[in-house]
């Protein structure tokens, strides 16, 4: 059963299961194909993909982030009030990507240095975060924030009618992919996922890659949150909730182990997108709420029931 | 081999099964007068019952209703009011996760010339047809005129307000005053921001500076809730009136604890944007504030 062949149909897994998702769709509603509706579409996914694509980096390394949908609120709550303020709209989204960066290297920090295993130290982050957000913004959505053309042009805007959002998610695939398999560091993430022993020996420093993938995800989380809050034209306090679950459910569907050092980004991409779709999807097809999350679960179950047998 | 394709299979069939429980099934005149609702949330009993107004009404006028939820999360909702447009309504009801964050969506609603009705919250921004929420100027007028039914002309009553400013403090404020100004005795008015414990507070204080107060009327239920304790523990027997209808409050008018609550409707709410919904696609012209009654409950 273990031929070669069988490898490759499993490790196509995701595609396929994507495309099969593609196709029932489009055969119950025929609006689901149009072009606008897949333009729509990836807008969607490209949120969850974003910060789906940092957590991959986490979970190779054996870890996993809770932190995320805090750390994207708090540095949207940040951005939003440096532009009410007054601060240019584009300089505010690069100095919340370094705030995000920052919050993320903070967990990296706890976890390596601090030695605490990394869910106990995102969920305490992940409350940290969401606390001094609400602080911060007193529990208020921050509103009114600008005109500015190319602010509004990072959530809503289009180049040759592809949505912003999705570019952006396609330069960050691009570059995190090259990272993954082409460098040093990308081999050394993989690698203290798959043993932790074997890289000391090794010489490989641990605690950099993994203050790096922690790091890399709060970046991502406030890039994320930029594009939202551009979307909504407001920073909400309570934005991001449960965003780690549907970063985590991407990365497993990609087929990514959450035991480490197996995995990679391509699936990740594959796996926003499956999720991504069944919302849209079930939405046009006039699913109930209700059902819509009892068929994501399954898909996640089942997912990872045809994962089994790989390790 | 066989293991991804039973996977592959259940997943078909899982998905098949489900859409099958949607009303997908006559798909094919999905262009043609469906309304989209976009709901805030389902996780609490009040928009529950507006969604369900919205459902048996689109049944009674045989209309085809898609819903959304957004689960609280106003992303989500800009997702879904974008999925909405994509398949094809002809009318948006939206009942906003928030005011400021729906404005966006509204507008895109606009740019497809699909006409946006708002229940319960309003949008900052964006041209909207028609507003739905409670009368909350005659709810206002239905709690005092209760007191001076209940307790007497020229009773002398307590006003606890909600967050200064904000809609429903005004207009419940405004109608209240349209008649206990001339019927009752306002010996107090003070803010307690819509918040039990700040009720429970305020209310305190009123009592100690009036001992001769016979009644409260409460911006809320919540600030109500916490004027009973109060009353209680000043030792005093006050009518005490909220506003809202929550659990807790009809709760505590079974107990005998809570004089009344001026009940907000959200079943009625949902069959009159359905009814709005009905006329806008008939190229009916509908009032741009529309209001919904509210009623007394006692015991």
């Amino acid at each position: 059963m273990d031929s070669k062949a069988m490898q490759y149909v499993r490790k196509l897994g995701p595609l396929i299961g994507l495309i099969i998702l593609f196709i029932i769709i489009s055969v119950m509603n025929d609006s689901f194909l149009e072009f606008s509706n897949l333009r729509n579409l990836l807008r969607q996914v490209s949120i969850n993909a974003i910060i789906a694509f940092g957590m991959t980096f986490v979970i190779l390394t054996g870890g996993i982030d809770l932190s995320v949908g805090s750390i994207l609120a708090l540095s949207s709550a940040f951005m939003a009030q440096l532009i009410v303020t007054g601060t240019n709209p584009e300089l505010a989204i690069l100095i919340a990507a370094g705030a995000g960066l920052v919050l993320g290297a903070i967990n990296g920090l706890v976890i390596t240095y601090g030695r605490v295993a990394p869910f106990i130290a995102t969920l305490a982050t992940m409350t940290i975060y969401r606390g001094a957000t609400l602080v911060f913004t007193d529990g208020n959505p921050i509103s009114g924030l600008t005109q500015d053309p190319l602010f509004h042009a990072f959530g809503q805007g289009d180049i040759a009618n592809i949505p912003i959002p999705a570019i952006t998610m396609f330069l960050a695939f691009i570059i995190l992919w090259f990272i993954l398999s082409r460098t040093s560091l990308g081999r050394k993430t993989y690698a203290v996922g798959g043993s932790e022993k074997v890289s000391y020996i090794a010489g490989i420093k641990i605690d950099r890659v993994k203050v790096f993938a922690y790091a890399l995800t709060g970046m991502l989380a406030a890039i994320a949150g930029a594009i939202i809050t551009s979307r909504l034209n407001s920073a909400q306090p309570t934005a991001g909730t449960g965003y780690e679950l549907d970063a985590i459910a991407a990365v497993v569907l990609g087929g990514t182990s959450l035991a480490g050092g197996r995995g990679h980004i391509v699936g990740t991409l594959i796996g926003a997108l499956i999720i991504g779709t069944l919302n849209n999807g079930l939405n046009i097809l006039d699913v109930s709420s209700f059902y819509q999350q009892v068929v994501k679960g399954i898909v996640i179950l089942l997912a990872v029931l045809a994962d089994r047998k790989k390790a | 081999m066989k293991k991804l394709l039973s996977f592959l299979a259940m997943a078909i069939l899982v998905i098949g099964l489900v859409a099958g429980c949607g009303k997908s099934a006559d798909s094919g005149d999905q262009k043609s007068g469906t309304i989209g609702f976009s709901v805030s949330t389902q996780n609490n009993p009040f928009f529950v019952s507006l969604k369900n107004g919205i459902e048996e009404q689109a049944k009674a006028l045989g209309l085809k209703v898609k819903i959304v939820d957004a689960q609280n999360d106003p992303a989500k909702q800009a997702n879904d009011i974008s999925d909405l447009l994509e398949s094809g309504v002809s009318v948006l009801i939206i009942n906003p996760v928030d005011s400021a964050a729906i404005s966006t969506s509204v507008e895109m609603a606009n740019g497809k010339n699909i006409p946006v009705i708002t229940v319960d919250r309003s949008a900052d921004k964006g041209t909207v047809v028609a507003h739905i929420a409670s009368d909350n100027v005659k709810g206002g007028e239905m709690a005092a005129q209760l007191i001076v039914d209940k307790v007497g002309n020229a009773a002398k009553v307590g006003e606890l307000e909600g967050i200064p400013g904000a809609s429903a403090t005004r207009e419940r404020g405004q109608g209240f005053h349209n008649v206990a100004d001339q019927a009752l005795t306002v010996v107090s008015k003070q803010s307690a921001d819509f918040d039990r414990t700040k009720g429970l507070n305020v209310a305190t204080n009123m009592l100690q500076a009036n001992p001769d107060m016979q009644a409260i009327f409460a911006h809320n239920d919540e600030m109500a809730l916490g004027a009973i304790q109060a009353a209680k523990s000043a030792g005093k027997d006050i009518f005490i009136v909220g506003f809202d209808g929550t659990a807790d409050a009809e709760k505590a008018v079974q107990d005998g604890t809570l004089a009344a609550t001026i009940a907000q409707q959200p079943e009625l709410m949902g069959k009159i944007a359905m009814d709005t919904a009905k006329k806008v696609i008939g190229g009916e012209t509908v009032e741009a504030n529309i209001p919904v009654d509210l009623k007394v409950v006692t015991k």
